[in-house]
């Protein structure tokens, strides 16, 4: 195997673990956020590299072309990057939300308020 | 000529509508809508299984490109039977939303939770329907993000943190689906299923391949909250509104459940998956932690709604059971057991609705004496968690007899064991609920509550009725579960 004939693979491997590192890591939701995106966003090089051919054009028939780039992984990505942007405008839609409603975006901050609140509610009843 | 057209319509109708409910604005009429859609997807479920069970598989190429270049449709029983499911569950929730609703979301926002229900029903049907990978991630993702918009719009701020932890995790779950379908079109430059089920055998036994059953399980266990990957289910179901918590619990996860057992069998096929390797030794253990760990930690919850969705944890792991037994009658038992619980955890949220309703909260304390201010709702509660429990005559038993049929059959009969002992963890979350209830007094100078509003108890009650007749006759549910098993097992030709 030729590691150099593979490096869009490696590069796809680090982003991945990179976002997923991040969701994982950071207390602050808008950072996890980004982290999310890093994470889908590395999933489309995974398609988009191998269906490009090194002097490839788009597949339109037209004189002295004959190396075509295949189509279909590009015409999915862009329906991922469609789902990709809802979900990180509903995902920030929310963190405006418990913005609002805690006052705070840092998760620790707020699961501290929701314990607060379970021991206020146990001191009542 | 119409019927012919039915898989495509089954998804459209609540698609169409969402938007169609978004310029009504008005609660009413944004309600009638989505009633009405939800009523016309059951008429067009209905022969749609029945179609599917005479003729094995139907095929439906959308705007007649044929498959596998155009994205197709495969209906046969097992999608068919979950679609039934789904449209059935749909009806059931939706005229107890009309009253429901209005005390959980503010009025103006009353058509925006009819749009996203309507956008959360399409999505899942069309997970069920699809016959193209890369389809199904395109709805899971439709159906997932109006499900999280739903969540927030429960009435606690809880319910925000809840939705942001879900989206956090089910995006990552459907991204490592979209990793998993990525490295099998690589390899066989085919998105379509039945091509993918007829293309993998070939490819052989590949690294690349089995990644791609890694990625795929993984990502869609995280869907289905399968133990230990349920972190996000118990707080989505307690502070969500009552009728989001009542259609998720009896629709969401199984539909993944369904997208996972069709790629098990019916796309990697059982050599792959269960023979060569431990995958089914893998599944098995998971699923004895799932009966086993969340029905303990049902026990010692204080929010009976937080209760119920740990106890749904723990029956998913009856249905992964039965998938991890890869037979024909494991198969049955899961589906079967798909069903029974839709029904019963379903039923058992509505009517939860209703005493939250009363009660201004779902904690146990507050519920005391509930069986002589609400003796209804309290004794058709209990019957669902009897049903929870596998009591004779009720649905919850029909399964479970399956699943340890199942296991006999495949000569482990520890298992009957496991699955008894689980039983018994849920008679305790349940009988907490009926000490509770029962044999406490009713606080002094509470107000008189009454019963929830019909519209808001019947539903339920159908619901629990249900649960009760295919207890009693399962013959109908029984060779419906046992075709889909016979479909998802059988090569998809």
């Amino acid at each position: 195997m030729n590691l150099a004939s593979h490096y869009t693979y490696f590069v796809t491997i680090l982003l991945l673990m990179v976002g997923l590192f991040i969701v994982i890591a950071r207390s602050n939701l808008i950072k996890k956020l980004v982290g999310l995106g890093l994470f889908q966003t590395a999933v489309y090089l995974l398609y988009i590299a191998p269906g490009k051919l090194i002097g490839g054009v788009a597949p339109i028939i037209g004189e002295g072309f004959d190396v075509y780039s295949n189509p279909l992984p590009h015409v999915l990505i862009l329906t991922a990057i469609v789902v990709g942007v809802a979900t990180l405008a509903l995902g920030l839609a929310l963190v405006v939300r418990i913005k609002e409603a805690y006052g705070s975006i840092e998760e620790e901050e707020i699961l501290e308020r929701d314990a607060a609140d379970e021991l206020n509610a146990t001191d009542r009843a | 000529m119409l019927k012919q057209h039915l898989p495509i319509l089954l998804v459209i109708v609540p698609l169409i509508t969402a938007p169609l409910i978004v310029l009504l604005r008005r609660p009413l009429l944004s309600w009638m809508a989505a009633m009405l859609a939800s009523v016309v997807t059951l008429i067009i479920a209905i022969p749609l299984l029945q179609q599917a069970v005479d003729q094995g598989v139907i095929s439906y190429a959308i705007g007649t490109w044929p498959a596998p270049l155009g994205i197709e449709y495969r209906v046969d029983a097992a999608n068919a039977f979950v679609a039934l499911i789904v449209a059935l569950m749909a009806v059931f929730v939706m005229p107890y939303c009309r009253t429901g609703i209005a005390a959980e979301v503010r009025s103006e926002e009353h058509y925006l939770f009819y749009a996203m229900m309507m956008l959360c029903l399409a999505g899942l049907l069309g997970i069920l329907l699809t016959g193209d990978a890369f389809n199904l991630f395109v709805f899971l993702e439709i159906s997932s993000l109006a499900t999280y918009v739903l969540i927030a719009m429960g009435r606690d701020r809880r319910a925000l943190v809840a939705s942001y932890q879900y989206l956090l995790m089910g995006t990552i779950g459907a991204t490592l689906y979209v990793i998993g379908i990525g490295l099998l079109y690589l390899q066989t430059g085919t998105l379509n299923l039945a091509d993918l089920a007829q293309r993998l055998p070939v490819m052989g036994d590949v690294r690349a391949t089995l990644a791609a059953l890694a990625f795929i399980t993984v990502g869609i266990s995280l869907k289905i909250a399968l133990f230990p990957l349920h972190l996000w289910l118990p707080n989505a179901y307690a502070y969500s509104p009552s009728a989001v918590s009542a259609f998720l619990a009896a629709t969401a996860t199984k539909v993944s459940i369904y997208v996972l057992m069709r790629y098990f069998f019916t796309i990697f096929g059982e050599t792959v998956v269960f023979d060569a390797r431990y995958t089914g030794t893998l599944l098995l253990a998971l699923s004895l932690a799932a009966m086993f760990i969340p029905a303990v930690v049902a026990i010692f919850q204080k929010d009976v709604k937080r209760l119920l969705a740990y106890s749904s944890v723990s029956q998913i792991g009856y249905i992964t059971l039965g998938i991890s037994l890869s037979s024909v009658g494991g198969l049955t038992a899961a589906v079967a057991h798909l069903f029974n619980h839709a029904l019963t955890k379903g039923g058992m949220f509505l009517i939860l609705g209703g005493v939250v309703l009363r009660y201004g909260g779902a904690s146990l304390e507050r519920m005391a004496g509930l069986g002589r201010t609400m003796p209804i709702a309290a004794f058709a509660f209990v019957l669902g968690g009897l049903s929870l429990i596998g009591i004779p005559g009720t649905a919850g038993f029909i399964s479970k007899w399956y699943l340890v049929t199942a296991a006999m059959e495949e000569g482990q009969w520890w298992l009957a064991g496991a699955v008894m002992l689980s039983s018994l963890l849920a008679v305790i979350y349940v009988w907490r609920f009926v000490e509770v209830a029962y044999f406490r007094e009713p606080p002094e100078g509470s107000p008189s509550r009454g019963e929830a509003p019909l519209s808001m108890l019947l539903p339920g009650l159908a619901m629990i009725a249900a649960c009760l007749w295919f207890g009693l006759d399962a013959t109908w549910s029984g060779s419906m579960a046992r075709a889909a098993a016979e479909a998802l097992a059988g090569a998809w030709k």
